[in-house]
């Protein structure tokens, strides 16, 4: 990267400025606050992506140079099935979700201001409160001896309690609430924007309210169930703490295996094999979805 | 009518999601007061012993040290570069740029098992594993993306006006910046800083990878206890991490209140937010 100056002058200059320089001159140019920029990214190149070259380097040498490890991933049924475990998990998280978060995001387009604060400030309790806090919360409630188990089996509902700790509805359970606000905010974000008058209008025109529900509104909120649920599928695959803590040995998925990999059978290669499928299906859902949608807004606005 | 029931299912269903959200949270303290040290349900008694037997234990205390110190400094170095790379990206003009954003905002994509792989196996040819240095410096690319965020979206509505006439007036651009520009987004910046501050004292994925006999953050220390047997002392630790979070929410109220009580005194107001 070159750094060239632009010449100096009392007020910074626009991004207009130097629009006249050769194109790739232009290109590499740095602006006295461009160059604030440099601090940044010469830290993040040091200490986050030079370790993540070395990791997707490291799973095609380790230990021996060639592409063994990602043989072994997909000709193993052991690690296939860890595969379309993961797939499955994070594809049911994703459909629960929206079933919970289309709903209630509708509910905050309609409801007063100070209800809407309300739902608001209800659905962002699980982005606040620690991931750990929560884990232990849900694993005493899904225990044999927990809370849901007592309280069925005082009510009379059931005489044995039912398992839902190590089960895939515990992991289902834990990592949907982890998920809720993130598919929520942005759904809410696009709904707030559209225009109440097109459904009266629709109606004017003689359909039925659930009509121009389903045919006006819910196309027009789609952009912001993308975007939603695209988070909420990324995030749901590289999940670690929920699934290694309500989820059995039945129901393990892709982040488990890369600890367990790591932390017990001290296989690097295998383990960054793993973790470059991982990252390589995140970054292809993210281009897929670039496509049709601003990914720096979405990112951006996320707080 | 239809439309009656719509709305009593929607308001239903809200209900139902508010108890899934809050119910599991509620049910710590009273876990946590419980002279059942099984930890059934429903709770039995009332004992303070497991926050005594807590107060008991240095090993708890050393954890949640190093976990704040490591959070304060990841927060100061995220507020710091964050705040430069927004003046850069809503003022500047640097070569790459779509890229360079992509760098800035990848720690908010890249899955944190990852993360914490990738650091990991480099740290561990550098020494960095549990050093207090390491966490403050992985934790600091996780913060960071908030900071800038958050700051970016204050400092596209700053008046630069106001800038061009601190400098004609003779101010450096240090001192305007210092005196003109970061008091107008020193709200962005300190939610910034409370994000990453967050960030770096819940995160467990990374840090488990980090962690060992020479240092343990509280968030692994809890993960260890929850992992291999849960006892009383883990809600006491709960519902103070709980208690700590409604402080800070509680604080960043009062301030928010008492910085809008000043703004409102002040006879220059130059707020312009509309607000």
């Amino acid at each position: 990267m070159t750094a060239t100056l632009t010449p100096t002058e009392a007020a910074p200059s626009g991004p207009t400025e130097g629009r006249r320089d050769g194109a790739l001159r232009g290109r590499l140019t740095f602006d006295r606050w461009g160059l604030l920029a440099l601090p940044l990214l010469v830290f993040l190149l040091v200490v986050f992506i030079a370790p993540l070259a070395f990791l997707i380097a490291s799973s095609v040498t380790d230990p021996t140079l060639g592409l063994d490890n990602y043989r072994k991933i997909f000709t193993e049924s052991v690690y296939l099935r860890v595969l379309v475990n993961t797939f499955t998990v994070a594809l049911t998280v994703t459909a629960v979700t929206l079933a919970l978060a289309y709903p209630y995001a509708y509910l905050m387009t309609i409801a007063t201001p100070r209800w809407r604060a309300l739902l608001t400030l209800i659905i962002l309790v699980p982005f606040w409160t620690s991931i750990l806090v929560r884990s232990f919360a849900l694993v005493l409630l899904l225990r044999d001896t927990g809370v849901l188990n007592s309280i069925a089996m005082s009510a009379g509902a059931i005489d044995e309690p039912v398992p839902l700790l190590r089960t895939m509805t515990g992991v289902v359970f834990g990592m949907v609430q982890i998920a809720l606000p993130f598919a929520v905010l942005p759904m809410y974000a696009t709904m707030r924007t559209i225009d109440r008058r097109l459904l009266d209008a629709a109606q004017g025109m003689g359909d039925r309210p659930s009509g121009a529900f389903w045919r006006v509104f819910v196309p027009l909120s789609m952009p912001g169930v993308a975007a939603g649920l695209i988070l909420t599928f990324i995030q749901a695959l590289g999940y670690y703490i929920t699934p290694a803590l309500l989820g059995g040995p039945k129901n393990t998925m892709i982040g488990e295996l890369i600890v367990q990999q790591v932390s017990t059978v001290l296989q690097f290669g295998f383990a960054a094999a793993l973790a470059v499928i991982l990252l390589g299906t995140t970054f292809v859902l993210l281009a897929i979805t670039s496509k049709f949608m601003n990914l720096e807004r979405m990112l951006m606005g996320r707080s | 009518m239809t439309r009656i029931l719509t709305r009593a299912a929607l308001v239903l269903l809200a209900v139902l999601i508010a108890a899934y959200v809050l119910l599991p949270i509620l049910v710590i303290f009273p876990m946590s007061v419980s002279e059942n040290g099984f930890m059934a349900f429903p709770p039995e008694g009332f004992t303070w012993d497991w926050y005594r037997s807590l107060s008991t234990d240095p090993t708890w205390f050393a954890s949640a040290g190093q976990s704040l110190t490591v959070a304060l400094a990841s927060a100061a170095l995220s507020v710091v570069l964050g705040t430069l790379a927004a003046l850069a990206l809503v003022r500047g003009r640097f070569p790459f740029r779509r890229l360079a954003l992509l760098a800035m905002l990848s720690p908010l994509i890249v899955p944190y098992v990852i993360v914490g792989l990738a650091v990991y196996i480099a740290f561990l040819k550098v020494g960095l594993t549990e050093t207090p240095l390491g966490f403050v410096l992985v934790h600091t690319c996780l913060g960071v993306p908030y900071v800038m965020i958050n700051v970016s979206a204050g400092l596209v509505s700053v008046d630069r006006r106001l800038e061009m006439a601190s400098m004609n007036l003779g101010a450096g651009p240090v001192s305007t910046f210092m005196r003109v520009t970061l008091p107008a987004i020193l709200p962005n910046v300190l939610a910034g800083a409370l994000f990453a501050f967050i960030t770096s004292w819940d995160e467990v994925v990374v840090a488990i990878f980090l962690s060992g006999p020479g240092m343990t953050t509280l968030p692994v220390k809890m993960w260890s206890g929850i992992r291999v047997e849960i006892d009383p002392t883990l809600a006491a630790v709960s519902s103070l991490l709980l208690l700590v979070l409604i402080g800070t929410f509680l604080l960043t109220g009062l301030a928010r209140g008492i910085q809008r009580l000043l703004a409102r005194r002040s006879s220059v107001n130059l707020d312009h937010s509309g607000v």
